[in-house]
């Protein structure tokens, strides 16, 4: 198992909310080679990211490994009040996966 | 016989030279430009099948010109429209163009920010999609080190 950490920060501004990602995660290709040994690294990178604004789905990303390595992202939508629970789960391609929730300053 | 042989070759080998390496250069140009718009419609096609997809300027896309490290280059789409359902990435140069495709099934305000990979110098593509119709911005970017293995 692999470390990782989700961090997750949501914030409330002229009624639009942001949300920032940062994700510790490899994300492997799967094509890239080990230098010593010449051996490919096998492929290990982030398939699927949710976003839900307390039970409705906000945001919902398809990702490849054309992710840079520890993600980051961030994206906006309008709608969601101070102290609403927003909620990012991921899922890699070796059904690792994790969920943070964190309320919207 | 005024002019030297050594000048004579010299210039004349030069010229020749350079004429024939003229043409190679524009072709080689030519064909990367084809291949790249290529790959976008392929990869537009792949994603979305035959919808058209046209160019948009109410898409801005903020990268860096030069990107020092192409493992790492952060991309800033902001679309200025409305109902927008779904952005994806694209990089047709990069051995696997399609990067991420993020889904707002319950609207987006219309801007979405992150990091990518590149593999080498080329252009990210933004693909929007608002009121069910495909509109898309590029952007170059010069890679200094690439960022995809190989």
């Amino acid at each position: 198992m692999a470390k990782t950490k989700t961090k997750v920060r949501a914030k409330l501004k002229n009624g639009v909310t942001q949300v920032k990602v940062l994700v510790k995660h490899p994300m492997e290709t799967g094509s890239r080679k080990d230098k010593k040994t010449g051996e490919k690294i096998p492929a290990h990178y982030i398939k699927e990211v949710s976003c839900a604004l307390n039970d409705t789905v906000m945001m919902q990303a398809d990702w490849t490994g054309g992710i840079s390595k520890n993600p980051y992202f961030s994206f906006n939508f309008t709608g969601g009040a101070s102290g609403d629970k927003v909620t990012i789960t991921w899922t890699d391609n070796k059904a690792e996966t994790d969920t943070v929730e964190v309320e919207i300053k | 016989m005024a002019i030297p042989r050594r000048t004579f070759l010299q210039t004349t080998l030069a010229g020749a030279v350079g004429a024939s390496l003229l043409p190679h250069v524009v072709l080689a140009e030519d064909a990367a430009a084809t291949t790249d718009a290529d790959k976008l419609k392929a990869a537009i096609s792949e994603i979305y099948g035959d919808t058209a997809a046209e160019v948009s300027d109410k898409i801005t896309i903020k990268a860096p010109e030069i990107a020092e490290n192409g493992a790492s280059v952060p991309v800033d789409v902001t679309a200025d429209l409305e109902n927008i359902e779904e952005i994806t990435l694209i990089a047709p140069s990069n051995p696997a163009p399609y990067i991420a495709k993020f889904s707002f099934p319950n609207g987006s305000a219309g801007l979405l920010s992150t990091r990518v990979k590149m593999g080498k110098t080329g252009s990210i593509t933004a693909i929007v999609k608002a009121n069910g119709k495909l509109l898309y911005a590029s952007k170059d970017v010069k890679v200094t080190i690439g960022g995809c293995g190989g």
